[in-house]
């Protein structure tokens, strides 16, 4: 039997157009030849696929039939939902807006990093750190310590430390920051003239940076009526203040402004100046302009420029009162109504060199 | 029948019977009943009204053969399985597109459909391959095997239409053609 034969057979197999005798003879034949079977089953199936398909076909037309019918755009515009345009511009470009988003945030790290940004933030970083340590060292003191600047050939080689006092009394009661003497084996202070005098420590209040002295010295002679007053009450910020001391051999002048009531870290035992001071005017008087003293000058903060401390004056008047001998304060002011290059005059003589020598 | 009445949304017992009976005017009411709810599905999940069309109809067309095929049970409602149907279908277009965003935005209740959608995406998988088999194939072979198989034209018929000289060279033709498309049709993967 030829393969279009059997093919033939096959189909009329399938359709049922075969007579009784035939199907029979057929049968038989599928039974023998295994072959024709698996033929016949792919047959069927083929078809039956090809027939599902035209269905399929059909039914796609039908429907397009009525789908055209639809007013698709109509509904469409019924039936979406509109989200806030801000919401739909997301779901639409959302990557575009992330892929947008890192670009510019790496834009700016670059920037940040190719300016240095980083590199000043680490700087600042590092100027924090010094003030933490600052609270540590809290502050330069203002001591000058002239044996490691002993290069000056006129100046004693035996003073150790060298500091600024001012007259309290016409009897030669002075006062200075205790941090001047702390190390002291005997003192000497020494006057506008250049005239030195021995003088012992009669008092000392470390917790507030101050020490009292008294000229012991047989050639010393009553200093003559104290010019000026001392200040009880607080001094308003920005007052006009200025200094007077050694921080060289030859005294300095220095003026400034009262910037802060309270020291280093809100220490309600100074105020803060803006004097530039040095190293030796410790102990200085801080005056007002109207011939007041307000403070002692005492320190100055190591990191920063212009910002100075000075013992209030109130905690020399209760360290005056500590003292074992009655201290009568000067209340008559001569100075008040000078102006500063007269009041320097009447106050050069009323400020000591300390000189310090140590053990 | 009234406009009205025809226009209405058909119960699903009329649907299946409809359908059953190779109803035209039932097929249309359903389509056009339901088709709102499968565009607003499609519509605001990233989709176009084009896709909505295709994803509806292929939904109605699974629904189509189960109910001819016998084996739809009215279990839910058909409104539920349509919207399953295109649910699934959908999230499963919008993962190939890869754009499936991990939710959808849903308007109805549905359940599961993996099983009725499986079947008939296999039955697609057949289709599109017996369409390029007879895209291949060319003509006359293609309207041949299509007036035989399909239209269940007699040889004669076909004799006749295409002026073979007889029967015999018209089945000669057609032997050929069909062991092509056969060919063709399995020797697709």
């Amino acid at each position: 039997m030829t393969e279009l034969k059997l093919q033939e057979e096959i189909e009329r197999y399938l359709n049922g157009e075969m007579s009784p005798q035939e199907r029979k003879q057929f049968e038989l034949l599928r039974k023998e030849d295994a072959s024709i079977n698996h033929k016949l089953a792919e047959h069927q199936l083929f078809t039956q696929v090809l027939k599902q398909y035209n269905t399929r076909l059909a039914l796609e037309t039908r429907l397009n039939a009525i789908h055209d019918e639809i007013d698709v755009h109509t509904l469409t515009e019924s039936l979406m939902i509109h989200p806030s345009w801000v919401v739909r511009l997301w779901r639409n470009h959302h990557s575009k807006i992330s892929v947008a988003a890192s670009i510019g945030i790496f834009a700016v790290l670059s920037v940040m990093f190719l300016t240095g940004y980083f590199s000043n933030q680490d700087s600042k970083y590092i100027q924090l750190k010094r003030d933490v340590a600052n609270l540590n060292i809290k502050t330069t003191q203002l001591k000058k310590d002239v044996a490691q600047s002993a290069k000056g050939g006129n100046r004693s080689v035996a003073d150790r430390y060298r500091g600024t006092g001012f007259a309290i009394t016409s009897g030669g009661i002075l006062v200075t920051n205790y941090h001047v003497v702390s190390e002291y084996d005997s003192v000497y202070v020494q006057n506008a003239a250049g005239k030195s005098f021995k003088a012992k420590v009669l008092y000392t209040e470390p917790q507030s940076d101050i020490a009292i002295l008294k000229i012991v010295d047989t050639a010393f002679h009553n200093l003559g009526p104290i010019p000026y007053t001392f200040k009880k009450t607080a001094s308003d910020l920005a007052e006009n203040v200025y200094t007077y001391g050694y921080p060289q051999d030859q005294p300095v002048y220095g003026y400034g402004k009262l910037t802060s009531a309270n020291g280093l870290n809100g220490d309600s035992l100074d105020y803060q100046i803006s004097i530039p001071v040095n190293p030796g005017n410790s102990g200085g008087p801080l005056m007002d302009n109207k011939g007041n003293v307000i403070g002692i000058v005492q320190a100055k903060q190591s990191q920063l420029e212009g910002v100075h401390f000075a013992v209030k004056t109130s905690y020399l008047l209760s360290a005056l009162d500590s003292l074992d001998q009655k201290v009568t304060l000067n209340t008559k002011n001569t100075m008040s109504n000078l102006n500063d290059a007269q009041q320097l005059k009447k106050l050069k003589n009323y400020v000591f060199m300390v000189k310090v020598y140590d053990k | 029948m009234n406009k009205e009445f025809k226009d209405s949304i058909p119960t699903d017992s009329e649907v299946i019977l409809g359908i059953l009976n190779n109803s035209e005017s039932v097929l249309k009411r359903l389509y056009v009943a339901y088709f709102p709810m499968v565009l607003q599905l499609i519509i605001n999940n990233n989709g176009t009204p084009d896709d909505a069309k295709d994803i509806y109809q292929e939904a109605i067309i699974i629904l189509y053969n189960k109910i001819k095929a016998g084996d739809f049970e009215l279990s839910s409602k058909l409104k539920t399985f349509i919207y399953s149907v295109c649910r699934r279908l959908w999230l499963k277009r919008l993962s190939q597109m890869s754009r499936y965003g991990g939710d959808i935005r849903d308007f109805h209740d549905h359940f599961q459909v993996d099983e009725d959608v499986d079947k008939q995406n296999d039955l697609d998988v057949q289709f599109s391959k017996m369409e390029s088999a007879l895209q291949l194939l060319g003509e006359p072979c293609k309207t041949i095997m299509e007036d035989f198989y399909i239209h269940n034209l007699s040889m004669q018929d076909i004799c006749d239409r295409f002026g073979y000289t007889n029967a015999d060279n018209a089945k000669t033709q057609k032997y050929k053609c069909l062991q092509r498309l056969k060919k063709l049709f399995f020797q697709q993967k």
